[in-house]
């Protein structure tokens, strides 16, 4: 993965300043540079305050960097936004209530102009993907918390973006569903090949997941460095076995508390580890 | 996830729980009513301050028999008549024009910041105030008075809570149609329309109630002979309670009326709603 072309988003100094000259100056990013290439599991993880879901939102062209250079797929993120190259999926799942889940997976393609039987097809591909066919004509309400983040998955890949964007997406579940919904969506990767930059507080699910993992500390919110996973794909319940996974575990959670201690103090603290088996 | 593929319980099941459900209700209502009559015969209240419940049931009854007599007419339900088209009016007048209103204002930002202010005011002014203006405006007999009315006090909630449905929208919910670059036709009917749906029925509801409230108040300003306002002014004026008490009831059973028209359409537009939900 070493072709100049393949190159889907490339950072170069990026900075944003919220309320710039006031008061209430903060400086969320400083710095950032960072290149992905197609079909790489990136995950940022640090603290709050990191700057990671403000860098996830100017990759989305929910806001725009104060200063550095920002490229999608080669183009400006908005432009990138325009030709609908990702989809997000959030912490929580804001499905439309009113909408069946066939119907909000069907949504992004309604807005898209999509002809309806291709939208039926689409959506129950999407369902079968991720294994929610049987759901297809329920509300929102009538799903548990970790289906209803499969069918934003779902959603999300309906119209077969090449970029996924995961804001904390399993930050809201129980620790046995999140596992669960890992083991889903690295077997989706896998079954897609797309680009996806995953944010996320949990140490132990950004090494699981991706073969990338970017530390970020926070005042200002910088990259402190970028780690690379080797764990072999596909990785599954064994994965968290291996004493190679316990290492990286160990490694990355040193580099967060380093990147804590230079940060002024009071900054937030690294979450909890995850119990070990 | 077992609730949706259940199996509906049988007719008989579904009458007997209904009854059961509701049997409270009637038990208080028949009550209530007991209460009412006996409390008249012990204490020997003139009729003129309150009449038997009895008394009023069987003025009501003569009505009905006058109103499906071929020949003769009833000035009660000729009034229920007139009251109900002037508090329908005014309420599609009203509701329409403050539904309109919001989706113009809520389109436009400024619009909206310039007007909501004075909505907001306006709600909280006794309009029922304006209707002898109203009277003097659209003359004293025609119905277009007091549908003017009704139509001025249901507007002013029903935009402002509408208003508020089609901005109050989830902030996630709004970035996912930014996310595919939605124009704002597009966001406005898959997202604030949909969104604004509970609160317009919440307005709805009270305005149903304010119709009714607006038209017969109104009336007491005066107005033609059959109209319900004016029948219990005059009949309460000529002490002929029972006659009086039988127009309130028509008044309720119109008010009453009117909500549960708003409830059903409710439930046929938005069945997914968190108040619709079966439990158990």
């Amino acid at each position: 993965m070493s072709a100049e072309q393949s190159v889907v988003i490339a950072a170069q100094g990026v900075n944003k300043i919220f309320n710039p000259g006031t008061d209430e100056e903060v400086i969320a990013l400083q710095d950032i540079n960072l290149n992905v290439d197609s079909g790489e599991f990136i995950s940022l993880v640090g603290p709050s305050g990191c700057g990671k879901s403000t860098l996830m939102r100017l990759l989305a062209d929910l806001l725009q960097p104060s200063s550095g250079d920002l490229l999608i797929n080669g183009k400006s993120p908005r432009a990138a936004r325009l030709d609908r190259d990702y989809g997000m999926v959030f912490q929580a799942a804001t499905l439309y209530d009113w909408r069946s889940v066939t119907k909000n997976v069907q949504l992004p393609l309604e807005v898209m102009g999509y002809a309806k039987d291709v939208r039926q097809k689409r959506a129950r591909e999407m369902l079968e993907m991720v294994e929610l066919s049987a759901f297809a004509e329920h509300y929102p309400w009538q799903l548990s918390g970790g289906m209803q983040q499969r069918v934003s998955i779902a959603r999300a890949l309906a119209f077969d973006p090449s970029i996924l964007l995961m804001d904390e997406p399993f930050g809201a579940l129980d620790e046995f569903t999140r596992e669960r919904m890992n083991m889903e969506l690295l077997r989706i990767w896998e079954q897609t090949g797309k680009t996806i930059i995953f944010v996320t507080h949990s140490i132990s699910e950004a090494i699981f997941l991706s073969n990338r993992i970017v530390v970020m500390s926070p005042r200002p919110g910088r990259i402190t460095k970028i780690v690379n996973n080797d764990l072999p794909y596909p990785r599954d319940f064994k994965t968290r076995g291996d004493p190679a996974y316990h290492n990286m575990v160990a490694e990355v959670r040193e580099l967060l508390r380093d990147a804590i201690g230079s940060g002024s103090p009071g900054a937030a603290r690294v979450p909890s580890p995850p119990h070990q088996e | 996830m077992t609730l949706v593929n259940e199996k509906r319980p049988s007719l008989a099941r579904r009458v007997n729980r209904q009854l059961r459900y509701y049997s409270p209700t009637i038990a208080v209502a028949v009550g209530v009513l007991l209460l009412w009559e006996v409390i008249v015969l012990l204490f020997d209240i003139q009729q003129f301050l309150l009449p038997k419940p009895s008394a009023i049931f069987g003025e009501f009854m003569l009505q009905v028999n006058l109103w499906l007599a071929p020949d003769e007419g009833s000035l009660l339900f000729e009034a229920s008549g007139a009251t109900f088209w002037e508090a329908f009016g005014g309420f599609v007048i009203g509701c329409g024009g403050g539904i309109l209103m919001a989706l113009i204002t809520s389109r436009w930002t400024i619009i909206s910041e310039a007007t909501m202010p004075f909505a907001i005011a306006a709600n909280s002014v006794p309009i029922i105030a304006f209707a002898p203006i109203m009277n003097n405006w659209f003359g004293i007999t025609n119905p277009a008075s007091k549908m003017a009315i009704v139509a001025i006090i249901v507007f002013f909630p029903t935009m402002i809570n509408t208003v508020r449905g089609l901005t109050l929208v989830d902030a996630g919910q709004l970035e996912l149609m930014q996310s595919y670059a939605a124009k704002p036709s597009r966001i406005m009917f898959s997202l604030r329309i949909p969104n604004a749906l509970p609160y317009i029925f919440s307005a709805l509801r009270v305005a149903s109630a304010l119709s009714l409230i607006g038209a017969v108040v109104a009336e007491f300003f005066g107005g033609p002979r059959a109209t319900l306002g004016v029948y219990i002014t005059q009949e309460a004026g000529a002490f002929d309670f029972a006659k009086a008490w039988t127009a309130i009831m028509m008044a309720s059973l119109i008010g009453i009326g009117f909500y549960l028209a708003v409830l059903l359409l409710e439930r046929r537009l938005m069945p997914w709603h968190v108040s619709f939900r079966e439990v158990g």
